[in-house]
Parts: structure tokens; sequence; C-alpha cells
């Protein structure tokens, strides 16, 4: 049961090598959380989050689960539920693709939008479910500031987080006053180990940092969360600016 | 598993608590008589069942998320009453307003009033709730003479003081029956009205004086702390404290001589459902607590004032805890032993300055009852309701908890929202005794609530 400051004490990561749904979990850790599910596809690097939050003093269990196999998505996470009940579902797997590359392999580009959108979509939903089912907790859907407007530098990323996006709003209003609350966190440039050698854009964020908004924002129920907050304001100013000028800003 | 998003049905409600933190929901049903509870929890679904009452206590408590939460106040029959005797033998659901309405015209009161008489007899028996004459009086189960308590097997018991089974359900949480009725014991009064001394003290060791000093002498002793106040006014405080008035105390012309025994409480309009958060933070909460401790009198005795100003002035605002704003409030209410004192002034220096209204409650406590959840114990008890949007609220109420657990302290399950499950066992360390018991008792783990979740009860 999460407490009523929104810590709870069970929690699964969709995304098991995730910085954010890591850096999260320790968070989470250091205050109530005891059980932690780790899903992700079998990899040493899923092991080695396992044993890092083991370290920590949880009880860390790992979940094959594969963001492009929607069809195994309600068996393999309807076992986690059957264990016991998850307070807080991360949703936090995605691929930022290289554009320019995948710009001229279309197969690479529908991967992305499989993993970030189609993958998403189907988790998430199996995921409402059961904590419908269990009337309590909270959905975190980990989407970007990409999704608010198109950008020249990542628009196929950003499609598919935007879809994303617009679906955990619908998902947040469904389960309305069901005990189930949808979240949608929407981090800037996020600087880790996936963002490694990339330009740095303003407003960038940490793992860290994002983690800390997020243990804020279940503890307001939030809807949305932006990191920094400041992106807010930012991107509400940035989506009204007419496209001739858009297209030639350097976003 | 239901994987598309179901419209909840009509029965389903999303519970909160008092303090309206982390929602849940569940099927909300409302027996309206014994056999109906029992048909409930013979077949009680995959995620058990919890008897829920007016809704009073702060944290998570009476509710069931994904479950069945029984709401009795369907059950608010009162069977019987003996006025010469004392005694009052009532269904689980019937609020302590509607018992003090019954029974003050016939020269009773009831034992034991918490901050508010909105609670059912059931809901008071299971949070075994105290009031301002703990010191004197206890707390509830103290007064219950009998209980049927209706067992997860299905059997209706009669209970009774002095058994285990008694013993663990006052403070029980409602986790090892439904109690269905209670048979109370019922002090005779001869007036509705409060004798009433208030004092203030400039700070809190001044207050703790005045508390150990003269407590003996009253029935009901509470002070409230202005935990705004810092620097050498931390811990400033009002006390109140009185007894109920004899009829021959009353002055000659006073009105209550006609009619001594009227209870005619205040009813003031509620809230509107949605109140902005903040309203009552910063400047407006320090102007309340400015305000508010200067208006009391520095010192006054023997001023007569009614029940209800004097046992729960909030209870005159329906939904009061809407003014707690969206993000709701977070209850903390610890007990430290006599001895201990330097360990509540260090927790009232760490949360003075602080932003929250109402004031915190300090009283002394005399011996608890017997149960494994037993919550008093003699020494001090500190009540006080926090914003749950507090930055670092989670942290500092951690850090509290392990001190107060380190000093031999309490926090009281019923008024508890987030305590950690191990410091909880620190804190009572014959939790495995009624885990044992609610084992024996109810192998099919039908009653279940939010909070015997979180705390693995």
């Amino acid at each position: 049961m999460k407490d009523a400051l929104g810590a709870p004490q069970s929690l699964l990561v969709l995304g098991g090598t995730s910085a954010i749904g890591l850096a999260t979990a320790r968070r989470m850790i250091a205050r109530r959380t005891r059980t932690v599910h780790l899903a992700g596809r079998p990899s040493p690097a899923l092991d080695a989050s396992a044993a890092s939050l083991r370290a920590l003093g949880a009880e860390v269990r790992t979940v094959a689960f594969d963001a492009l196999d929607p069809g195994s998505h309600e068996e393999r996470l309807g076992a986690v539920f059957a264990a016991g009940d998850v307070d807080v579902v991360l949703l936090a797997f995605g691929v930022p693709g290289d554009q320019a590359r995948d710009e001229s392999d279309p197969v690479a580009a529908a991967r992305v939008a499989g993993t970030n959108y189609t993958g998403a979509v189907s988790a998430g939903l199996v995921c409402a479910g059961a904590l419908q089912a269990q009337g309590h907790g909270s959905l975190v859907v980990l989407s970007s500031t990409a999704a608010e407007r198109a950008r020249r530098a990542d628009f196929i990323y950003g499609s598919s987080k935007a879809g994303l996006d617009v679906f955990a709003q619908g998902l947040g209003d469904a389960l309305y006053g069901t005990g189930v609350h949808v979240m949608v966190v929407r981090p800037g440039f996020v600087r880790s180990r996936a963002t490694a050698g990339r330009p740095e854009e303003p407003f960038a964020t940490t793992p860290e940092e994002v983690a800390a908004s997020i243990e804020r924002g279940l503890r307001r129920r939030s809807e949305t969360v932006w990191v920094p907050g400041a992106l807010r304001m930012v991107t509400a100013a940035v989506r009204h600016v007419p496209r001739p000028l858009y297209r030639r800003l350097p976003v | 598993m239901a994987v598309e998003t179901r419209v909840p049905d009509d029965d389903c409600e999303a519970l909160t608590g008092w303090g309206r933190t982390a929602p849940t929901l569940a099927r909300v049903y409302r027996p309206r008589s014994p056999a109906e509870v029992a048909a409930a929890l013979r077949a009680p679904g995959a995620r058990g069942a919890i008897a829920r009452g007016l809704g009073r206590a702060h944290g998570d408590a009476a509710r069931n998320a994904g479950g069945t939460v029984l709401d009795m106040t369907g059950l608010d029959r009162i069977r019987a009453v003996d006025a010469r005797a004392g005694l009052v033998d009532c269904e689980a659901g019937v609020s302590l307003h509607r018992l003090m309405e019954l029974l003050l015209p016939l020269g009773r009161f009831v034992p034991v009033v918490p901050a508010t008489r909105y609670v059912t007899v059931g809901g008071a028996i299971a949070g075994d709730v105290h009031g301002g004459n703990q010191h004197t009086a206890g707390s509830f189960g103290r007064h219950v003479v009998s209980l049927e308590l209706l067992t997860p097997d299905g059997e209706v018991r009669t209970v009774r003081p002095g058994t285990p089974l008694f013993d663990a359900t006052t403070g029980g949480l409602g986790l090892t029956g439904v109690i269905l009725s209670a048979v109370l014991r019922l002090p005779a009064v001869e007036t509705s009205l409060m004798r009433v001394d208030t004092e203030r003290a400039r700070d809190l060791d001044d207050l703790l004086g005045r508390l150990a000093g003269g407590d003996h002498r009253y029935a009901y002793s509470t002070a409230r702390i202005d935990l705004l106040a810092r620097g050498a006014a931390t811990g400033r405080a009002v006390l109140t404290r009185g007894d109920h008035a004899p009829y021959d105390a009353l002055p000659r012309r006073h009105p209550a001589r006609r009619a001594p025994l009227a209870f005619r409480p205040v009813r003031l309009p509620a809230p509107p459902p949605y109140v902005p958060g903040g309203l009552l933070g910063g400047a407006s909460a320090g102007l309340f607590h400015a305000l508010w401790h200067r208006a009391s009198p520095r010192a006054a005795a023997g001023r007569f004032r009614p029940l209800s100003g004097f046992f729960h002035p909030l209870d005159a605002v329906p939904h009061w805890n809407r003014l707690y704003g969206p993000g709701g409030a977070v209850p903390y209410r610890f007990v430290l032993p006599y001895g201990r004192e330097e360990v509540l002034r260090g927790i009232v220096r760490r949360i003075a300055g602080r932003r929250f209204v109402p004031p915190a409650v300090l009283q002394r406590f005399g011996p608890g009852g017997p149960g494994p959840l037993s919550f008093a114990l003699p020494g001090w008890s500190l009540a006080l309701d926090l914003p749950a949007g507090l930055p670092g609220l989670g942290a500092l109420l951690d850090a509290l908890d392990e001190e107060v657990a380190e000093a031999g302290g309490r926090v009281q399950p019923v008024g508890d929202a987030r305590v950690r499950p191990e410091v909880l066992a620190a804190m009572y360390p014959r939790l495995d005794e009624f885990r044992a018991l609610r084992a024996a008792l109810d192998p099919r783990s039908v009653l279940v609530s939010d909070l015997s979740r979180r705390l693995g009860l």
C-alpha cells in the first residue's frame, strides 16, 4: 500500500535498465519500498541493475519483458500482479533511436515507434487493468518534452512519445475516480548513458532530478509533471510559435 | 484480468480517511442487519472486507482497496437503555452524537469523547479512542461491558473484558471481526454544561509544569499548543480543563437552570466541496494562531460552556476536513513515556514554525488498556495534523518515528497513515501476539484493510 504521502511499498519498473527507472527505485527504496520488480529483456545489464538495488536492501525480482512482443505482456505482467499488490508502475522503457539513420531505414524507425508507443500502449493497458482490479495504485508514464511539438532533430522519437503522451492522458481520464492514478512525466533532455555523446540541450536534467519530481508528483497526485518545472512555461510558449519561425529555431 | 478500462458500478466508491489522502476504490455495501453482515463476510471476494463507520479515522484503517467496505451506519438501533444502572445496549453503527442526544435528557453521558462526536460505537471500540479524560477514565474499551463480535468464521460471539479476544478487539482496527453491538457503561451527569478553567502557558516547560501540577483536579484536560510560535515562545499553549458542572454549581439566574440537560449543538454551513490548498498556510495560519492564542483568557476559572463547544468545536462545521485543501492532511499522534520530556521538547522544536492548522493537542495519559495494540501508556500524548503537501514531511515524520520508538513511545495505529511496518513492530512488541490471534481467527484473511496491508497486520 502507498502511504498517505504517496510513498509506495512495491514498485514495478517497466524498462528495468532505464536510468530514470533505477534512480526512482533507489529513491523509493530509501523511503518505503521493499519489493521491486524490474521488467526488461533478460540481459547482464538487467541482472546488474537488480543486484545494485538488492544491495540497498530491497527484495528485487526480474521479469522477462519485451516491449516489442505485446502478445506476451498480459501473461508476464499478470504474473507480477498475481504475486502481490503493486503500488506504483513506472513505465520507463523507450529507445531514443538515431534520427539521421532512421530516416533512411523505415524498419528501424518503425521499431522506435513500436517500442515507445505500441509496446507502451499494450503494457499500459495491462497494468491499468490490474491496478483497477486491486483498487489502488499509480501508473507513472515517462513521456518527453519532445512529445509537445515536432522537432526536426528527433521527430520520429518525438512522435512516438506524443502518441504515448496522449494515450496516457486519456487513460488517466478513463481511470479518474477509480482509485488508480495516472501521471505523465515530461522531462527535458536527460543526461544519462542513453544520451551520452549527444549535444546537450537547454533545460537539461538528470535521472535523479526526474526521480525526485516523480516522488513529489506521487505525493501530490499530480497528473502532469515537467522536469525541470520551468519547462511547463517554456513549452507553452514554444507551442504557439508560428511554424515558419519555429522551423528556423535551433530546437 | 480486466484489460479494458471498465466504468465502476454504482456501489464502487473511492474512499479516503478523514485526512483525504491517497483514495482507494472499494465496493461499499451497507448492511441493514447482522444477518446481512454475516452474508457479506461469507462471500468476501478475493480482497476481503472491512467495517467502516463514519469515516473519521484519518488514515487508511477503514478502507479496502479493490475489496468490500461494510458501511455499518445502517446498524443504528439502540436496543436498550437502563438509565438507573447507566447502561446502554446499542448496535455498532450508532454514533456518539446520537447517544448524546438520547442519553443526556436521561442524565447520562458517553464515557469517552474523542475529538469528534461523529464516530460510531463500533469505530470507537475498534480504534479504542480516547478523549480529554484519558488520565482519569482510560480509553473507550474500558467502558465496554460486553460486545457482540461477528468473527470471520461466521459465528457471533459475545465477548467480555478479560478475554484475549476482547483485548485484541478493542483497538484491533476491525481486524478481529465485525463488531455488531456493544453494551456500554455510562457516567451520570447533572447538566449538559462544562465548568471550565482556562490558562495560558508561555512556553513548553511552563505547559508541562502546569499540566503535571493540576491535572488530577479535573476530569478532562487538554492543551492546544500553538506550533507556529518559535524561539522563546516555542510550545506556548492554552490549557482547557474542566468537569461536568453539577446542577448546584449553576448560578441562580443561569438559563440552564430551567433545562439543565438540553443538548443543542451549533450547526454551521459546510465549506464548499473544493477549497484551494494553502488557504490555511503561511500568513493566514499565523494570524489565526496568534488571534486564537490571544483571544483565550490568560486565566479564567469556573466558566460554564456547552458540551459541544468544549469537546468538539469543529463538529459545528460539517465536512470541515475540506479546509485541508485538495492535498489532504497527514495525522501524527504519539505518546512518550514520562521521563522522556527532552524528546518531546526536541520534537516540538523540530515541528514548530512549520505551517499547519489546527493546533497540536497535548495531554497527559494514564495507563493504557491490556490489548496488544493498545495505544496509551503513562506519558505525554501529542496529536497534530500536517498538510500532506509540506516539503520534506515524509522524511521528517520518519525521523520523529525513530525518536518516539527509541524513547519507548508509540504512534496511534488508528490515527496513522504512514508509519513504517518495522517501526510499528518496535513500538508494539506484542504485535506478533495480535498476528497469531488473527491467523487463528481468520485463516482465509477475510478481514483486510488498507492499513493491515500496509503494516502487514
